[in-house]
């Protein structure tokens, strides 16, 4: 009887030691998706005016709209200046 | 949607550092930081050129290469972000990126090295948009609000473009034909690669 104990503690023992052996895993935690730019912003006081957010065909439009913006070129009628000669 | 870009004229950039400023001040960038700044090669010769600098969002980008902990992440506008809860700080992106783009505050008593810092495109982190979260670790998300990063709106001479590459290439384009020289872009070639032949401007170097 009393070798059966020892032998179930041995077990138990041995079990306990190989489960420190075991190995976490590594894989990487970081957050590899974002809320899509389309989606709009919780900050609606912010928004542009003119555009709301969810439409993602909408967004592109207007965010080529704004960066067409920063041609002077459209703002004149006069058409760019030819190079001197 | 073409991929989001910047490209810094030369031809025009007066080295008013608006757009550092601009960043800044968007952004409540911590002091000693720079995610923006203007770079001049020839100072004080005559023919100086400067150059608004900051994160390019590469194509290929080597920050993403060789993060350790691979904390970098790429939006389906091209815009290269980073998670802070996983940066480390660790600095290899820093020496691996070709325009110094990384920045590391100074954090403690000591001067530890705190998280990474860079141009988010002022498309804010993975924290939900425009959340009080975001706004903290990586500044305003200007593109969900739909507008453009803060320097390149607010570039006086219209020297610093950004947004949709395909207007900004445009735009660049009519500039170089009008004044017949210019086609040479600092920056752009190593960021985006190399121009696919037959689609260059043709425009001659004066």
């Amino acid at each position: 009887m009393s070798r059966a104990v020892c032998n179930g503690l041995m077990a138990g023992l041995a079990a306990m030691a190989l489960a420190g052996c075991g190995e976490k895993p590594q894989t990487t935690t970081a957050r590899k998706s974002d809320t899509q730019a389309w989606q709009g912003t919780a900050h609606l006081a912010r928004a542009d005016t003119g555009w709301a957010g969810g439409d993602r065909e909408k967004w592109v439009l207007h965010m080529q709209s704004r960066a067409n913006n920063q041609n002077e070129y459209t703002r004149t009628s006069l058409p760019p200046r030819a190079p001197a000669p | 949607m073409a991929r989001m870009k910047f490209i810094c004229d030369t031809e025009r950039c007066i080295e008013c550092n608006g757009c550092v400023t601009a960043c800044k001040a968007e952004h409540d960038v911590p002091w000693g930081v720079n995610r923006r700044r203007v770079v001049t090669l020839n100072d004080g010769v005559p023919g100086e050129r400067s150059i608004s600098v900051a994160c390019m969002h590469c194509s290929d980008a080597p920050c993403m290469a060789v993060c350790p902990v691979d904390c970098f992440y790429r939006t389906e506008e091209g815009v290269v972000l980073h998670d802070k809860d996983t940066c480390i700080g660790c600095g290899y992106c820093s020496y691996a990126c070709p325009f110094g783009a990384p920045q590391f505050p100074s954090n403690g008593t000591f001067g530890l090295r705190g998280k990474m810092d860079k141009c988010t495109f002022c498309a804010g982190g993975p924290e939900a948009n425009g959340s009080a979260a975001e706004n903290e670790k990586y500044g305003r998300n200007r593109l969900a609000e739909g507008k453009l990063p803060s320097c390149a709106e607010m570039c006086s001479t219209k020297a610093l473009l950004g947004g949709d590459g395909g207007v900004v290439a445009d735009i660049f384009r009519t500039r170089v034909l009008a004044r017949g020289k210019g086609s040479e872009v600092w920056g752009w070639g190593t960021a985006y690669g190399k121009p696919v032949a037959g689609n260059a401007p043709k425009a001659t170097k004066s």
